[in-house]
């Protein structure tokens, strides 16, 4: 079995929520590097892939799929279902509400924040602390919701890990990075939570191709 | 009284997302009638079912879910697999990657020219014409990815109709009450097709009652 091919940059947090799942699985794969600074992504033989022109880009065998949580939804479909719970109603629907939480609630507040603390400041932008503020103030009523929800259960979808937890790693990993990860300290099961992601194998292994600062600080412009 | 419950203003595109996905696998339901004007989303009562304080809620039994797209994937897993295609890698993985597409490029671009367009006025800001001009290239951008899909295949997932081309049917109904109707149905014979196809099923034709354009000031305000 060719081992599956997965396309983009390693600091990418789309990609990590690609690589974390692959190493969940079990998997044997490879990452083909791209160059986003050398426009890589926009390439005709990238749009071949992905007319989007993004990445990640996932190949395995003849398929080709691009979309981060469709990536990660298959990837555990076929070699680690129990992180999808399918066979379970209850169980399934859990996983799904919490990804889309993730996508929908979380994911924009992080991004912005991470835009304007961490990369703005290399790509030459000021920070808009206006923008941060308002992020803020929209990110610690959620963590709230977070905490409750952690306090009955470990996970977001039950006792075990599933893909709603490790669909939040790759922004999570920024967002802790910031000078703002102190606002998790408020939500101690939401911390504890984030700490137990940390200290699996899966995200050990990815966090490793992940500096802080994307890798711009020591002038790797991803 | 039916064992399915549907909480929110079905005038809303998530509302009629769940709507939709109930009528096409034929499910016995109940809409019940929530008014936003009023803030019955952000009642204790409503919290306990939805901490985000959103719509739709579905209540299923013993379960209760929130967010659309885990909804959708719910009611179809549950009674409509083949719509989710539930059993192959391959096609579950198109039906995954196309349901990420409509989250992630297409509503982002048509959903803020319906937000600029038809619920402004409502929401009491006058029309941000910039937001829509940018958003409708976008949108261009986006479509013209469809548009080839759609030449080399029936629906989007593949030869077969799925969620993820119903999961467009609310947001893209209420565009093509825009002026910019012709954004989509122009120069896209394949997408103006599909859409025609998608906008006859008698299960969308029923959800569309429920979204009445250029009525939707007075159902707001209900």
């Amino acid at each position: 079995m060719a081992p599956m091919k997965v396309y983009g940059w390693a600091v990418s947090p789309w990609m990590a929520r690609v690589l974390v799942c692959l190493e969940e699985a079990g998997v044997e794969y490879e990452i083909v590097p791209m160059s986003r600074s050398g426009g890589d992504h926009r390439r005709p033989e990238h749009l071949a892939r992905n007319p989007f022109g993004e990445i990640p880009v996932l190949e395995d065998g003849d398929l080709t799929l691009y979309q981060s949580r469709a990536i990660a939804r298959y990837i555990l479909r076929k070699c680690k279902p129990e992180l999808l719970r399918e066979g379970n109603l209850a169980e399934s629907a859990t996983v799904d509400v919490w990804v889309e939480v993730e996508s929908h609630q979380l994911h924009p507040i992080l991004r912005d924040i991470v835009v304007q603390c961490i990369i703005n400041p290399y790509i030459g932008l000021d920070r808009d602390q206006a923008v941060v503020d308002e992020n803020l103030a929209k990110l610690r009523p959620l963590l709230q919701v977070y905490e409750s929800r952690l306090s009955s259960s470990p996970y977001l979808a039950g006792d075990h890990v599933s893909l709603a937890d490790l669909s939040h790693f790759g922004f999570m990993r920024y967002f802790m990075a910031s000078e703002y990860t102190g606002v998790v300290d408020d939500y101690p099961r939401v911390k504890a939570w984030w700490d137990a992601l940390l200290a699996r194998p899966s995200v050990k292994k990815v966090i490793a191709g992940m500096p802080p600062d994307f890798g711009m600080g020591s002038g790797k412009m991803p | 009284m039916a064992a399915v419950k549907v909480y929110g203003w079905a005038v809303s595109p998530y509302v009629s997302r769940a709507l939709l996905a109930l009528e096409e696998a034929g499910v016995d339901y109940e809409l019940i009638p929530m008014n936003r004007g009023s803030g019955d989303h952000r009642t204790p009562d409503h919290l306990a079912r939805n901490p985000f304080g959103q719509v739709p809620v579905l209540e299923d039994g013993d379960l209760t879910l929130f967010e659309s797209r885990a909804i959708a994937r719910h009611v179809f897993r549950k009674h409509k697999p083949e719509l989710l295609g539930s059993g192959s890698l391959d096609r579950s993985a198109a039906v995954d990657v196309w349901q990420e597409v409509e989250a992630q490029q297409l509503h982002p671009a048509a959903g803020a020219v319906v937000v600029e367009c038809v619920f402004a006025p409502f929401l009491g800001r006058a029309r941000d014409q910039a937001a829509v001009d940018a958003n409708v290239e976008k949108l261009r951008n986006v479509l013209r990815v469809y548009e080839a899909r759609l030449a080399a295949h029936r629906y989007l997932a593949g030869d077969f109709l799925s969620a993820a081309d119903l999961s467009h049917f609310p947001i893209l109904h209420y565009f093509m009450g825009t002026e910019y109707a012709g954004v989509v149905l122009e120069g896209h014979p394949h997408v103006k097709a599909w859409w025609e196809d998608l906008a006859a099923r008698p299960a969308a034709r029923k959800v569309a009652e429920f979204m009445p354009l250029g009525g939707a000031a007075k159902k707001q305000q209900e």
